[in-house]
């Protein structure tokens, strides 16, 4: 047996970008047929290791070996040749092709000068029923949800004839049900022999369905262990060096709800109807209150209205229905007036729209508020890095410099720009869309005890997650969104992943 | 503007060990002074010289010897007070196109239209200048022929921001249809309504004129140079204000940069689109002052030809930058004005090449070249 050599096999790799050493020393050893879970704060270098498994980039210093070749700093078109194929984490798909076109792009089946469709539909029909990947051949990528489109990079892969696997953070855009499909058609894979790489940084994933853990931090490969004899306790410890309360295992601490009715609530939304693109409605009569001190979670698998609804609330959307903020109603509120009025917005995308990577974290910690940080028509330059210097202090972020632009921070220190920006402005609701996505775990703990803390402050916060877990954890009342309607709408005592299920996958609808 | 205070939770404590190495960032957290400046002077540097070696290519190709082309063409500029006031003339209404077209792309519009709107800005201000008495002093004139150079450019400029604003059309094909339109009809009423008999532009103005600097120093006779300099310098400046230090330029550059998140931002894009637009076309109505009120005290059909399209130019190389803008237009002026200067030798045409080689180097090699900077210093993930 020890005469095999390990699938893949990293050894002491050094990757730098000028100055900042990305990977220090990195050990990585993958055996045959395992699903390996590669985990570590964002940051820790798992995408610039893989990246150089993948040959995207080469190596500074250290060795490579596949199948106990030594194959150190080879292309991106020897590592496919080889089988070693990665799946990233943004999709790389052409929106206006078809699936099957998709998948044979790069390697297209012809006859004569002509594409073969229907043989390339064929083939992916078939690689579909091998794997269990099930997608339509014909239909194009743009139609497809977000989890079909990641079967396709998967199926794009295999059809390359990949045996070793890499996927990076896969499950950051699926749904749990979605998430348990993808589990089945991995271990489906690594049972007909094939090896995968699973980059993360979600534990419960790690447990779940890896055999063997690699964690990284700053660049170095910290710990290698046998998911069978750790705890995600253990994980978490050896990823951020220290212990950290898991949302996962952290106890939904209740707020005295008042009694409902005996106060008026904070935001109070009525028969909300949105518009999506087609001019078809994504939010169909959504009516919803939110009390002084509660948190209520919308859980549900992204794409079903979450983020029209919300965006609707912030003014960003034309709507039908009735919003009203403490009593007063938004409709003829733009952006800047209800933000005036008490609405603070985290938004789901920070790269889009929560920040402008371009700016200073300084000009990022007025945005919305600029109105507010003037001296006649100019901006109050030092009042402004006053305000920044304290909310870094206050949020810890990293590095402390209000001039920095947004764009040099970690996605965690990019949020907690955001969070802490959102928090300081004087708000009676604030909307968290996504609030934790792509940071690390410790910048989830910290956002996490920031909205608790507004709850308790007595705000009201609508919190949208994609995660379960986080909702269970935080909120007092969970909602669940399918199709557009809210599905259902319970305290938080009746709300387990069992009970939600069934909302979320619309098998079920109350309310 | 006081936030709930944080309560200090020793779990939150920072993580002392193994920082993650941030790019650009190190032990200050700042980027130095000194990589800044490369960054903005280097990759420009680089681009000329890719140009001077492609004009030396050229000028062998005709049997010249490049030493000889480019000292003629530094001693017909800035060898002597006739060159040089030239090139600061020239370089004088690029500043304010080129201005104009920053402008815009900091918005993220592409103002193609900066050559009607020069136009538009000299002919109302010699509109005023004609109803003007004579002997009012320049000082007391100059507003309102600002006025009005701004209010003509600015109304060329606003047409297609609106249009984008209200309906999505897109700016870069409006502004180019106006062109022709209005030029057209700018054309239209001078050769029908305002022109003196027998010539292409209409009667001279008779009240403030702006100063010529050989006025101030007869080693400048001849040349169009005049203080419509100074106007240039003053809205380089004020330009320069208004994007970085005030809120409107604030909120101008975040459309420019991410219309999404400058939505998110409570900003009106729309607002934003159309007031960016048609402070664009003012500014390079402004410019139309250089020739009417500074050099020939008329408005004459095509004097601005060439004008409102090199300034694209300019705002490019000059990186949208209002200083970089003026650097840009002294070069772009002084490759115009040395092509008079060099035409012994090598017809002035390979002056125009040069020029695209410039333009051409700079869109390629700057990126690059920062790219390459960055990489020294560990830049990007």
């Amino acid at each position: 047996m020890t005469d095999i050599p390990p699938a893949i096999r990293l050894r002491d790799i050094v990757k730098s970008f000028g100055p900042v050493q990305a990977n220090r020393g990195a050990e990585l050893e993958v055996a045959h047929g395992e699903i390996h879970a590669l985990v570590g704060e964002n940051g820790a270098g798992k995408s610039t290791l893989m990246r150089v498994l993948a040959g995207m980039y080469a190596p500074d210093s250290g060795t490579m070996e596949v199948e106990g070749r030594d194959v150190t700093g080879w292309s991106t078109a020897d590592a496919i040749a080889a089988g070693v194929g990665m799946v990233h984490q943004h999709f790389m798909l052409v929106p206006t092709l078809t699936v099957a076109e998709n998948v044979m792009l790069g390697s297209e089946l012809t006859r004569g000068p002509v594409l073969d469709r229907a043989a390339a539909e064929e083939a992916v029909r078939k690689l579909s029923v091998e794997t269990g990947l099930a997608v339509p051949p014909a239909a194009k990528v743009a139609d497809l949800t977000v989890g079909q489109a990641q079967r396709v990079e998967i199926l794009k892969t295999l059809y390359r004839g990949a045996k070793i696997l890499i996927l990076d953070e896969p499950t950051a855009v699926l749904s749990p049900p979605e998430v348990r499909e993808l589990w089945q058609v991995l271990q489906s894979i690594r049972d007909a022999g094939g090896t995968i790489v699973l980059i993360t940084h979600k534990l419960d994933e790690v447990i779940e369905v890896s055999e063997t853990i690699t964690v990284m931090r700053a660049g170095r490969t910290v710990a290698r262990m046998a998911t069978a004899g750790t705890t995600p306790q253990a994980i978490a410890r050896a990823m951020v060096g220290r212990d950290v309360a898991l949302a996962l295992d952290a106890e939904y601490s209740g707020a005295q709800l008042p009694e409902l009715g005996a106060v008026s609530a904070l935001l109070e939304v009525r028969d909300l109807s949105v518009a999506g693109a087609n001019g078809q409605p994504v939010v169909k009569s959504a009516t919803f209150s939110i009390a002084p001190g509660e948190i209520l979670g919308i859980a549900g698998v992204e794409g079903n209205g979450q983020t029209e609804l919300v965006e609707a609330i912030a003014g960003l959307r034309p709507y039908t229905g009735s919003i009203t903020l403490a009593s007063r109603d938004l409709a003829t509120l733009n952006v800047r007036a209800r933000g005036d009025a008490g609405l603070s917005h985290i938004p789901e995308d920070r790269h889009e729209r929560a920040l402008i990577l371009d700016y200073s974290v300084a000009e990022n910690l007025i945005l919305g508020q600029q109105h507010r940080f003037t001296r006649g028509a100019a901006l109050d330059t030092p009042r402004m890095l006053s305000h920044a210097r304290e909310l870094i202090t206050r949020y810890d972020i990293r590095p402390d410099n209000p001039a920095l632009a947004a764009r040099a921070l970690s996605g965690g220190n990019q949020q907690k720009i955001v969070v802490a920006r959102e928090m300081a402005r004087d708000f009676k609701v604030l909307l968290a869309a996504q609030p934790t996505r792509g940071v690390d775990v410790g910048a989830i703990e910290f956002i996490h005890a920031r909205l608790r803390e507004a709850r308790d402050q007595g705000k009201a916060v609508l919190l949208v997650s994609a995660d379960l877990a986080e909702v269970l954890a935080l909120s007092d009342r969970v909602a669940v969104m399918y199709g557009g309607r809210i599905v259902a709408l319970l305290p938080r005592t009746d709300a387990t992943p069992e009970t939600l299920g069934p909302y979320m996958t619309g098998a079920e609808r109350a309310a | 503007m006081s936030g709930p205070p944080v309560t200090p939770d020793p779990t939150l404590a920072p993580v002392v060990e193994a920082p993650v190495p941030v790019p650009v960032a190190r032990a200050s957290g700042r980027p130095s002074r000194r990589a800044q400046i490369e960054e903005a002077v280097l990759p420009p540097l680089v681009a000329l010289l890719l140009a001077a070696v492609v004009g030396d290519l050229l000028i062998l190709s005709f049997g010249q010897s490049p030493g000889a082309v480019y000292r003629l063409l530094l001693d017909g500029t800035w060898g002597n007070a006739y060159g040089f006031g030239q090139v600061l003339y020239k370089a004088t209404t690029l500043v304010f196109t080129g201005l104009a077209v920053a402008l815009g792309l900091r918005a993220g519009l592409f103002n193609i239209g900066a050559e009607s709107q020069l136009a538009a800005g000299g002919f109302c201000a010699a509109l005023v200048g004609l109803l003007l008495p004579p002997g009012i002093p320049a000082l007391l004139c100059l507003p309102v022929y600002v006025l009005a150079a701004a209010l003509g450019g600015g109304a060329v400029g606003a047409v297609p921001g609106w249009l984008k604003a209200r309906f999505g059309a897109h700016e870069v094909i409006v502004t180019i249809m106006l062109n022709f339109i209005v030029l057209a009809l700018l054309n239209y009423l001078t050769s029908t309504r305002l022109h003196v008999p027998d010539t292409l532009h209409t009667a001279e103005i008779r009240s403030g004129q702006l100063a010529r600097l050989a006025d101030l120093s007869p080693a400048f006779q001849g040349s169009a140079a005049n203080m419509a300099i100074v106007l240039a310098v003053l809205a380089m400046i004020g330009l320069w204000w208004f994007l970085f230090r005030t809120r409107r330029g604030f909120e101008l550059r975040a459309v420019g940069l991410q219309p999404q998140a400058a939505e998110y931002g409570g900003i009106d894009v729309g607002a934003v689109t159309w007031r960016a637009l048609a402070l664009s076309g003012a500014i390079a109505g402004i410019g139309g002052l250089n020739y009417v009120l500074g050099y020939k005290h008329y408005y004459e059909e095509g004097f601005a030809t060439g004008a409102g399209f090199l300034g694209i130019a300019v705002a490019l190389v000059g990186r949208s930058h209002p200083l970089g803008i003026g650097l840009a237009a002294l070069l772009f002026a002084t490759l115009s004005q040395g092509g008079l200067a060099v035409n012994a030798l090598v017809p002035k045409q390979m002056v125009d090449v040069l020029q695209a080689v410039v333009i051409l180097a700079v869109a390629t090699s700057v990126p690059e070249v920062r790219r390459l900077l960055r990489m020294r210093r560990g830049g990007d993930r």
